[in-house]
């Protein structure tokens, strides 16, 4: 999840933690309406999990959801999953910084490999019947790349849900002066209750639920924030007034060097880095997101989720890059009823007690502006939901996958049914205390933080290709599938140090002089991928390949797709992606 | 999902009508007493009002047609 989150909101709980004891006043006070709307929230998804605990007893119940998941469910929950509010608060503080560029997270990096998603690739998923991605491995290439990938993986999850727990704790603090052991303790307990009890599904249903917050917490304040500027004209005016420059309502326009945008960024590393590798390596292996789509009832709805999925997708620019966008619109250096001047987080670290904001707090202090009491509780409770059910959902993929890829295999292959659930009930709670003692270090330690988000951006890459050959050539071996996870990710991960230890390499990554940090995810995936891929090929043309007969329901050509039942074209999902892929290009155009 | 089973639809309704209530009721409180928060900006719009009204409307369509026991959800 992280590696879609803005390098720039990484720092955000890092620096604030080092001086919380000089913290100013938070940017918002809660009243009692507020407080109330809070406190239902909390008591709603405890009750959900209470509710679910009796729809969770076998293992497909607790881990895949009984398998019963509409499209619209496992849709919304596909997309909610990615919804946290470090993305929010994040990306909303790149609208700021950067302008409308920051929407090619959610448009490139996300639309083309969600419809991907649906149409190609869930079909091997579903009709294997894996329970996890690394489940999809082993049954494609055997125990040493599922091992590899769940170790990976089971890390991932449990140290980003401990990220996560800190980075709530202190977004609670700077917005609302909450201590941060009462909020790491509350967010903790909730989350381990409703997950521990309901499993997946409880997981899910919350995931909806948060998806549905968010839209009624922050929706308005993009409608407000537009009323006031004078709608997108008068957006736009006011920022060319404030800032001299209309490169910040371009996505495409000024792309073609590092040097002509706010960004730094070149549209090849857009495209390749971000289109292809990260934004399908995310959205198509990362079981986070695809356990979702894995719980849906047939293999139609586990096509029509992504899909569903996307359109949604595409519409969360309006939430989070326009008040962005709106911040710098309505900045006024005289504060007296504008935006202050929101600056980077190295200038706030820099000047403790001046009372500088940064630019990641660009969105609760455009709900503190417009949001009265209820309606600001309601904005807070979106974010504490987004934060909540990110945590719900790396502790729920830790325990499917630490029960399934790893304790099954590896410790204990011939127990019942019954136990297999009790091991994954017992890992939401394990799972969650292990977080609680990651955030706790990441707090003393704040480095740590910038290793843990690595994580994923180092895993990411040769997993796609793994998957992808896996998935697309027949040709593909064990020993080349494992063989290239396996060197892939030390390859990517030398790839990190080495830029880590001597941010100067940076240009030898992004092949240029004039790269920004944001450059290096993207490239040093494409590299990462690029890698992975020649080391399966090479590998696997001289190791011996599985018979064909073996690769049914596993591999593109040699898999027989059941049929499906006849329904409208309306409802078909060529007709969705079609809609879909016409959206996403006006999109594109229109703010080209 | 189905069944005698509660869907989720229906935990959504039944929180949108709760905050739609809470909210609605706080825009009414506004409007009638001219008491409007400090700081909050366009409170001319009674923007509590309008949006509570919107999320209880909301809330309410899906508790009636989500709710527990009946046969076609």
């Amino acid at each position: 999840m992280f590696g879609l989150v803005p390098a720039s909101i990484l720092s955000f709980p890092q620096i604030h933690a080092s001086f919380l004891a000089l913290a100013e006043s938070p940017l918002a006070r809660l009243g009692a309406l507020d407080i109330a709307v809070i406190v239902i929230y909390f008591a709603m998804v405890i009750w959900i999990g209470f509710y679910l605990k009796g729809q969770s007893n076998t293992s497909e119940e607790f881990f895949m959801a009984g398998r019963e998941m509409t499209a619209w469910i496992a849709g919304l929950s596909f997309v909610s999953a990615n919804l946290g509010s470090l993305e929010l608060m994040g990306w909303a503080g790149s609208a700021y910084q950067y302008g409308i560029l920051a929407t090619n997270w959610y448009w490139i990096g996300a639309i083309p490999a969600m419809v991907f998603l649906g149409l190609v690739m869930m079909p091997f998923y579903y009709v294997s019947k894996t329970h996890s991605v690394p489940g999809y491995l082993d049954l494609r290439f055997g125990g040493e790349a599922r091992t590899v990938a769940a170790v990976a993986f089971a890390l991932e999850m449990i140290l980003m849900s401990g990220v996560n727990m800190f980075a709530m704790a202190v977004v609670m603090k700077v917005v609302l002066g909450w201590d941060i052991n009462f909020s790491i303790i509350v967010s903790s307990v909730a989350v381990a209750l409703y997950v521990g009890l309901g499993g997946l599904r409880s997981a899910i249903f919350n995931e909806v639920l948060q998806f549905v917050l968010i839209w009624g917490g922050a929706l308005l304040v993009p409608i407000l924030g537009l009323y006031q500027a004078g709608g997108w004209e008068g957006m736009k005016h006011n920022i060319m007034v404030n800032l001299h420059s209309d490169s910040y309502f371009h996505l495409w326009r000024d792309t073609g060097s590092f040097t002509t945008n706010p960004m730094g960024v070149q549209w090849t590393g857009i495209v390749f880095g971000l289109g292809f590798v990260i934004s399908f390596g995310y959205w198509t292996t990362d079981f986070l997101v695809v356990q979702r789509v894995l719980a849906a009832h047939n293999l139609r709805a586990a096509r029509m989720a992504p899909l569903i999925g996307s359109f949604f997708k595409m519409a969360v620019p309006f939430i989070v890059i326009l008040p962005g966008l709106l911040g710098l619109a309505l900045r006024d250096p005289a504060m007296a009823n504008g935006i202050p001047h929101l600056v980077g987080q190295d200038a706030v670290a820099a000047n403790p007690g001046a009372g500088l904001h940064s630019y990641n707090e660009v969105l609760p202090l455009m709900m503190a502006r417009y949001l009265g009491p209820g309606l600001l509780g309601l904005g807070i409770t979106a974010l504490i939901a987004g934060f909540m059910s990110g945590m719900a959902g790396n502790v729920s993929a830790f325990s499917t996958v630490w029960t399934y890829d790893i304790y099954r295999p590896l410790i204990n292959k011939k127990a019942s049914d019954s136990h297999y659930v009790l091991v994954g009930r017992w890992s939401i709670f394990i799972g969650v205390l292990v977080s609680i003692m990651a955030a706790y270090l990441v707090m003393r330690a704040h480095g740590i933080m910038d290793y843990v988000q690595a994580l994923f951006s180092i895993f990411v890459a040769p997993l796609l290709a793994a998957i992808l050959f896996g998935m697309f050539w027949k040709r593909a071996t064990r020993w080349g599938g494992f063989l290239g996870l396996f060197l892939g990710i030390i390859f990517s991960a030398s790839l990190f140090m080495w830029v880590k230890l001597n941010p100067a390499n940076l240009r030898y990554v992004a092949l240029s002089d004039a790269a920004k940090p944001m450059a290096e995810n993207v490239f040093r995936a494409l590299w990462a991928f690029i890698f992975a891929a020649v080391i399966i090929v090479v590998v696997s043309l001289v190791t011996k390949p599985r018979p064909v007969a073996e690769l049914d329901g596993l591999v593109y050509g040699a898999t027989k797709l059941p049929t499906e039942e006849w329904v409208p074209f309306y409802k078909r999902e060529w007709f969705w992606a079609a809609a879909v892929g016409v959206i996403f290009v006006a999109l594109n155009v229109m703010v080209w | 999902m189905h069944g005698s089973k509660i869907a989720i639809w229906f935990f959504i309704g039944l929180l949108l009508t709760i905050y739609g209530v809470m909210i609605f009721g706080y825009g009414i409180y506004e409007a009638v007493t001219g008491n409007f928060p400090p700081g909050v900006q366009l409170t001319r719009l009674h923007t509590p009002l309008w949006w509570g009204g919107v999320l209880l409307l909301l809330g309410l369509v899906y508790v009636i047609k989500f709710r527990p026991g009946r046969s076609d959800k």
